[in-house]
């Protein structure tokens, strides 16, 4: 394993200067190595003998964790660990104090304070209780970079939804425009032609709307999904059912070859969700007389389904991009093709929820295949 | 008058293509680059309007130099969408970068109907 050298700020709040470059020294060549976030840390201290030093430092930067005497003498520990608290949450404080009451140290915590070091303490002691401060510190730090980094995610997403929301709104509305002052002198064909496409557009707002849906129904998760034994036969039947009018005007032949029933357990929904993607794809990227070939197979011990169709493929930086979310691969064979970007996506999601692996093939300008394997967990045992 | 007019926004396509053609002009259309490329190549027309990002980043101005060097005279307007969408402006342009950039005028997206007409007007008078 390979550790991250990361550096942790300490502030020693000590009136003795002598204690302050004591602990300093200790702290020197002192390193922790904390497993659970991969990072090995130094300390790197800076010092306070009166309040308005700490007041100056801490104004300047953030610490890690402070060493704070308890006794100062122009102002009180306490107080000083209210301000530390309250500028900075993620801060964490260990008051070094040599008069350890019970009543100190209840105050104390009830003020946010981390931990206790009575004086007179040894290296070791300093040592240990800084190794259990910092291994907090790190986790806390990794655990907000989690969470900046979910949001950040969401903000991309919500920006790149509103830019595909608007687009339709700004091409039907550039159709009444024209329809509202041009009326006099457009064409009977030009007038029908403004009508179709606004209407196609308004289907993508809708089915963009409903693909949403889809995706936060899969996200929230759990409470909504009903696990049950489904026969995924069955299933892709239906789904090749739903979409066989849209295959026949396009003279694509679509077959299902189901090698075995293919029983598991998952949420019904989100099964449908995932045939359907494959096929509406399959479809859509197709060329004219072409053909979508299904296949539900076991693989070892695994249940493995198989879409395959003699479209027009993508290239190997085309499928790069496949799954990540409103990715559409721009070109002239699907400058036409309407979609939302969301379908494989939401559908490499429910894969991944049910522990199972997507791998695609794909030849430009032959075809596709798209191989997901479930894992066994999902099996059904009898 | 006969306008070529390349975007690979089908809509917006239609849209300006209608409303020219209410205004008396004729109006040639492309959707990408390669389509761009043979009605530069094939045919005649006195004005072209491209849209930047096309294919690639810089497209218009890739197509805009292939109008001028096949005549020099032919007005090029650029419009775009970029400024609102990538924060990238072109009032920063500076005049040498001006040089190489052959198009007479850049729009930003969205253009009103009549700005454009006006625009029109005045490069084609
Ligand atoms: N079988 C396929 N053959 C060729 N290209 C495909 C195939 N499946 C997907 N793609 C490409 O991957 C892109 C993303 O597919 P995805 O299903 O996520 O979105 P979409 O079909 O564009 O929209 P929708 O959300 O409506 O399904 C498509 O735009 C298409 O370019
Ligand atoms: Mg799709």
């Amino acid at each position: 394993m390979t550790y991250s050298l990361e550096k942790c700020k300490v502030l020693i709040v000590d009136d003795e200067p002598q204690m302050c470059r004591g602990i300093r020294k200790i702290l020197d060549n002192f390193r922790v190595v904390v497993e659970d976030t991969a990072s090995e840390v130094f300390f790197e201290a800076d010092c306070a003998v009166a309040k308005d030093e700490f007041f100056e430092l801490i104004e300047r930067q953030d610490y890690g964790i402070i060493l704070l005497d308890y006794k100062m003498p122009d102002v009180s520990g306490l107080e000083l660990l209210e301000h530390i608290v309250s500028r900075n949450k993620n801060t964490l404080v260990i008051m070094i104090t040599a008069y350890a009451t019970f009543e100190t140290a209840v105050q104390s915590t009830k003020l946010g304070a981390y931990d206790f070091l009575a004086k007179p303490f040894n290296p070791d002691e300093l040592r240990n209780s800084l190794k259990k401060a910092v291994t907090r510190f790190m986790l806390s730090r990794k655990a907000q970079e989690f969470e900046e980094e979910k949001k950040k995610i969401r903000f991309q997403f919500i920006s790149v939804l509103s830019h595909e929301l608007k687009a339709p709104l700004n091409a039907i509305e550039g159709y009444l425009d024209i329809m509202q002052n041009r009326f006099d002198s457009i064409s009977r064909d030009d007038f029908n032609l403004m009508l179709n496409r606004s209407k196609i557009r308004l289907d993508g707002m809708r089915k963009l709307i409903f693909d949403l849906l889809d995706l936060t129904r899969i996200e929230s998760g759990e409470k909504k999904r009903n696990p049950e034994l489904l026969d995924l036969s069955k299933i892709a039947a239906s789904s090749i059912e739903m979409f066989s009018e849209d295959a026949r005007k396009r003279n694509i032949k679509l077959s299902l070859n189901a090698e075995v029933p293919g029983e598991i357990i998952a949420d019904r929904a989100e099964i449908e969700i995932i045939f359907n993607n494959l096929i509406s794809n399959a479809i859509k990227y197709n060329k004219d007389n072409g053909f979508v070939r299904l296949k539900i197979a076991q693989h070892r011990d695994k249940i493995r389904i198989i879409a395959a169709d003699s479209g027009i493929g993508m290239s190997f930086e085309e499928k790069a991009r496949l799954f990540k979310e409103f990715s559409r691969i721009k070109n002239e064979k699907t400058a036409h093709i309407l979609g939302s970007g969301l379908g494989l996506f939401t559908l490499n999601k429910i894969v991944k929820f049910y522990d199972g692996d997507i791998k695609v093939k794909s030849l430009p300008g032959k075809g596709t295949v798209f191989a997901i394997t479930f894992a066994e967990g999902v099996l059904y045992d009898n | 008058m006969k306008i070529l007019m390349v975007d690979d926004d089908f809509d917006y396509l239609i849209q300006q293509k209608l409303i020219l053609e209410t205004e008396g002009y004729e109006v040639i259309t492309a959707e990408n680059e390669k389509q761009a490329r043979e009605l530069i190549n094939s045919e005649k027309f006195d004005l072209a309007i491209f849209d930047l990002m096309i294919d690639d980043l810089d497209s218009g101005f890739l197509l805009s130099y292939e109008v001028k060097k096949k005549d020099p005279a032919i007005p090029v307007i650029i419009v775009t969408a970029v400024k609102s969408q990538t924060g990238f402006s072109f009032e920063s342009v500076t005049e040498n970068e001006k040089k190489w950039i052959k198009a007479d005028l850049i729009l930003s997206k969205p253009v009103r109907p009549d700005q454009i007409l006006k625009e029109i007007q005045k490069l084609t008078v």
